[in-house]
C-alpha cells in the first residue's frame, strides 16, 4: 500500500530515459566506428577494445567494492563507454599492458578519485589517453600502416589472433605528424581514402563517416544536441583557414571528429546551457588548431578538450540559463525605463 | 633526552609534517623529486638551512624589534642558503646541476619562514633546534618518499638501482603532472593512516 | 630579557648589524669557494672533451678554434699529442630539434671516425628525442654512430632513402634524430676544414 502512495515533486511524466539507457544507446552508436576500425586494423583493434573495456570494468568494480565500499556501478554502462572511447584513442598495435594502465588511470584517476560518475572534472577516457601519451610517447605515436591492412590480414592469417608482430614492421606516421615534420607541400592527401578510413591513426581516427553516422543516431534519439559538435568542427575549420591550413585535412585527419562527437559531448564534463556549449565547442576547435600549428605535439584534440573541461564550471557559472519568465521580465523593465526616460525628457 | 624536546621533534616528523600535513614548500617538493636521490639531497639541503636558521633566529630574537622581524629573518635565511649554494657548487657540482634553481629557491620555501615566525621567534635555542630538526627530518622523509615513488613508477629504479626495465616505466611520473598526481595520492594515503 | 622596542634607531641598528654580519659571512664564503667553483666549471668541459676526443697532452680549451659552417660557429677543441694533431672534439649545434636548440660535443680521430659524443644541451621530449643521449651509443641494429666514419657511411636516418641513410632514427622521434645527425655531419665538416691546415687529410663527407 505504502508503495503506491509515493509523494514526489513534479515533473511526474517520465519519458523512460535513464542513465543506463542513454549509455547503452551511446554504445550502440559506436558500433559502426568499431567495425570500420576492425576493417582497417584487423583483429588487434577488437582485442585492444576488449582489453580496455574489461580493464575499465574491473577497475571500477575493485574501487567501488573495496575502496569506496559502495553499491556496484559497473552496469550503468559508463565504464564500457570509457573503455571503448579509450581504445578508440589508441593505436591498434599498442602493447596490451599499456592499454590496461591507461584504463586503470582513466577510471581510477579520471573518474573514481573524484567520486564516480557525475563528479569527474575531466573526460575519463581522455585522462587515460593523455596519461599514456605522456608516459609512453613512442608506443602511442607508432601506428600500423592502415590502408586496409586489417582486412588483408584477416584474409591472409585466417583471422588468427596475435598478428601484432606482422604489423610491427610497417608502422607509419599519421597525416598530422607528416604535416608537422614536412609542411603542407609534402602532403598529397587522398581525401576519399581518409573519409572511409584508409589512413594511419588510432582506432577511432579512421572512421570519420561511421562516427558522424553515430552522431546522427544520437542526434535523432535526442541524446546529444548539435551545439558542441558543430561548434567544435566549425571553429576548427575556421581557425584552420585563418592560420593558412587546409580545413578539410584538419577536420578529417586525426581525432577531431571523434573528439567533437563523443568526448566533448560528455554530459558530465561539458557546460549545461546552450550558450555555454557553443563557447566550449568554439574554444576546443581554436585550441586544437593552435596546438596542431604551433605546439610540439602533432595532435591537440585531447589536450583541447581536457583544458576546456577544466573551464566547464566557470562557463556554467557565467552562462547560467535564465529562469522561466526572466527574459520577459527584463524586457519589460527595460521598456519601463525607456518610457520613464522619455517622460522625464518631455518634461 | 628531555621528553618535551622529543615531542617537539616528533611533531615535525609526522603529526605536523611540512609536506603531507602543512602542505608547505610544495614548489620545491614537486620540482626536485624526479628521483629519490634528488629528493633526499633537496631534503637534506633544506633541513640544514632550517636547523641553522632556527638556531640563529631564536638566538637573536630578543635583539630584533618586532616591526622588522620578517626582513631580518629573511636576511638570515638567505645568508644560509647562499652559503649552502656556494658550498654545493664548489664541492658538489653534479648535485648543483641536478637541483639547479631549487637551491636558491630554498630562501622562499615557506617552511623556513614559517618555522622562524611560528616557533623559533618564540622559543629558546634548544627547543628551536629540535623543532628545526624535526621539520627537517619530516621534509627529508616526504621528499625522499615522493622521489622514490616517482622514480619507481617513472623509470623503474630506486636510488638509481634498476628494478624493472625502463621501457615499462610511466614517464609521466618523472614529469610535472606526475608529481601532482603522486603527491595527491600520497597525501590521501598519509591522511588515511593518520586517522587510524 | 625584554624585546627591543620598535623605535627607528633600534630597527635600523638591528637590521644594519644583521646585514653586516650576513655580508661578511657571504663575502668570506665567496672568497673560499671562488677557486673551487671556477675549477668545477672548467673540469666539466675538460672532462667531456677527454671523454670524446683521442688522448692528448695539450690543453684543448686553450688551443680551441672556431670554424663557421652555414653561418653557425662550431668550436673545435683540438687534441694534440706532442704538437701533432690526433683528433678533436667539436662542439656543434643547430635549432632544428623538435623543441629548438640541440648542442652536441662530438669527438673525431685522425681519420674522421666518430669516437664518442655528448649531448650538451637539448630540450627534446622526454622518452622521445631526449633518448639521443643513449640511442646513438646503442649497438642494436644500425643505431650506433660510434666508430663510424661520416666520409664512409651516410650520416642520415635510414628513412631518408634518397640520401642512403645508414643510421636508425630514434623510434617516433625522426625530427630529433635528423637534427642530431646534421650536427654530427657539420661538426665533421668543421673538423675536416680545421685539420686540413694542420696536415691531416680527411676524406670528404659522403
Amino acid at each position: 500500500m505504502s508503495e503506491k502512495l509515493t509523494i514526489s515533486l513534479s515533473p511526474h511524466i517520465h519519458n523512460g530515459m535513464s542513465t543506463r539507457r542513454i549509455m547503452w544507446m551511446v554504445i550502440a552508436s559506436l558500433v559502426p566506428a568499431l567495425l570500420v576500425a576492425l576493417w582497417t586494423f584487423g583483429i588487434p583493434a577488437l582485442i585492444i577494445t576488449f582489453i580496455c573495456v574489461g580493464a575499465c570494468l574491473l577497475t571500477e568494480w575493485i574501487i567501488t567494492q573495496f575502496v569506496m565500499k559502495r553499491p556496484i556501478t559497473i552496469f550503468d554502462g559508463s565504464a564500457i563507454i570509457t573503455g571503448i572511447l579509450l581504445a578508440f584513442n589508441l593505436p591498434s598495435i599498442l602493447p596490451w599492458w599499456m592499454a590496461v594502465i591507461g584504463s586503470v588511470m582513466a577510471i581510477g584517476i579520471g573518474k573514481m578519485s573524484f567520486g564516480g560518475l557525475g563528479c569527474n572534472i575531466w573526460n575519463p577516457a581522455l585522462v587515460g589517453r593523455v596519461f599514456l601519451l605522456i608516459s609512453f610517447p613512442a608506443a602511442m605515436t607508432t601506428w600500423p600502416a592502415g590502408v586496409g591492412a586489417g582486412a588483408e590480414m584477416i584474409a591472409t592469417t585466417g583471422a588468427s589472433a596475435a598478428p601484432l608482430e606482422a604489423l610491427d614492421g610497417t608502422s607509419g606516421a599519421t597525416m598530422l605528424a607528416m604535416l608537422k615534420s614536412h609542411g603542407p607541400e609534402a602532403l598529397d592527401p587522398d581525401y576519399v581514402g581518409m573519409m572511409i578510413g584508409n589512413m594511419n591513426g588510432s582506432l577511432g581516427e579512421v572512421g570519420s563517416f561511421a562516427i558522424l553516422a553515430g552522431l546522427l543516431f544520437l542526434l535523432c534519439m535526442r541524446i546529444v544536441t548539435w551545439h558542441i559538435p558543430v561548434a567544435v568542427l566549425g571553429s576548427a575549420a575556421f581557425f584552420s583557414w585563418v592560420f593558412g591550413g587546409n580545413p578539410i585535412l584538419d577536420l578529417f585527419a586525426g581525432g577531431l571528429i571523434l573528439g567533437a562527437c563523443y568526448m566533448a559531448t560528455d554530459y558530465v564534463t561539458s557546460p549545461m546551457s546552450k550558450k555555454g556549449q557553443l563557447i566550449f565547442g568554439i574554444m576546443i576547435g581554436f585550441i586544437t588548431i593552435i596546438i596542431r600549428r604551433f605546439g610540439s605535439y602533432p595532435e591537440g584534440v585531447s589536450f583541447a578538450i581536457l583544458l576546456m573541461n577544466s573551464f566547464t564550471p566557470l562557463i556554467n557559472r557565467y552562462c547560467r540559463p535564465l529562469p522561466f519568465g526572466e527574459k520577459e521580465r527584463r524586457a519589460m523593465e527595460k521598456r519601463k525605463k525607456a518610457e520613464e526616460k522619455l517622460l522625464t525628457e518631455n518634461k | 633526552m628531555d621528553k618535551s624536546y622529543w615531542k617537539i621533534f616528533w611533531n615535525g616528523v609526522i603529526p605536523g609534517n611540512p609536506v603531507f600535513v602543512l602542505l608547505l614548500g610544495i614548489c620545491a617538493t614537486l620540482g626536485t623529486t624526479s628521483s629519490a636521490m634528488n629528493g633526499l639531497m633537496m631534503g637534506i639541503a633544506t633541513a640544514v638551512v632550517l636547523v641553522c636558521s632556527n638556531i640563529v633566529v631564536s638566538l637573536v630574537k630578543d635583539f630584533i624589534p618586532d616591526k622588522v622581524r620578517i626582513p631580518a629573518y629573511i636576511v638570515i635565511i638567505a645568508t644560509f642558503v647562499s652559503v649552502l649554494q656556494l658550498a654545493i657548487s664548489a664541492w658538489m657540482p653534479a648535485l648543483n646541476e641536478s637541483l639547479g634553481i631549487f637551491i636558491p629557491l630554498i630562501v622562499v620555501n615557506c617552511i623556513l619562514l614559517g618555522r622562524a615566525e611560528a616557533f623559533a621567534g618564540k622559543n629558546n635555542v634548544t627547543a628551536s633546534f629540535f623543532d628545526g630538526l624535526g621539520c627537517g627530518v619530516g621534509f627529508i622523509l616526504a621528499l625522499t618518499l615522493l622521489g622514490a615513488v616517482r622514480e619507481f613508477l617513472g623509470v623503474g629504479a630506486l636510488f638509481g638501482a634498476k628494478i624493472y626495465p625502463e621501457d615499462y616505466g610511466m614517464l609521466v611520473f618523472v614529469l610535472a603532472p606526475g608529481a601532482f598526481i603522486a603527491l595527491g595520492y600520497l597525501i590521501a594515503i598519509v591522511n588515511k593512516i593518520r586517522r587510524v | 630579557m625584554k624585546k627591543l622596542a620598535s623605535t627607528l634607531p633600534n630597527m635600523l641598528l638591528s637590521l644594519g648589524v644583521i646585514g653586516v654580519v650576513a655580508g661578511a659571512l657571504l663575502g668570506g664564503m665567496y672568497a673560499i669557494t671562488k677557486d673551487p667553483i671556477a675549477k668545477a666549471e672548467q673540469n666539466q668541459l675538460t672532462a667531456s672533451i677527454a671523454e670524446v676526443a683521442p688522448p692528448f697532452n695539450n690543453s684543448p680549451e686553450e688551443d680551441k678554434d672556431t670554424v663557421s659552417i652555414d653561418g653557425k660557429d662550431f668550436i673545435v677543441y683540438p687534441a694534440m699529442e706532442n704538437g701533432k694533431l690526433t683528433g678533436a672534439a667539436v662542439l656543434g649545434y643547430n635549432m632544428e630539434g623538435f623543441s629548438g636548440e640541440v648542442a652536441v660535443l662530438c669527438g673525431f680521430d685522425s681519420v674522421g671516425n666518430v669516437i664518442d659524443y655528448r649531448v650538451i644541451r637539448h630540450a627534446e621530449t622526454p622518452g622521445l628525442g631526449a633518448k639521443m643521449e643513449e640511442w646513438f651509443h646503442d649497438p642494436t641494429g644500425a643505431r650506433s654512430i660510434i666508430g663510424k666514419n661520416p666520409s664512409i657511411e651516410s650520416f642520415y636516418v635510414t628513412k631518408d632513402k634518397d640520401k642512403q641513410g645508414s643510421v636508425d632514427a630514434i623510434t617516433a622521434a625522426t625530427i630529433s634524430s635528423r637534427a642530431f645527425l646534421k650536427i654530427i655531419r657539420e661538426a665533421f665538416v668543421a673538423y675536416r676544414d680545421y685539420s686540413a691546415d694542420k696536415g691531416l687529410n680527411i676524406n670528404e663527407l659522403k
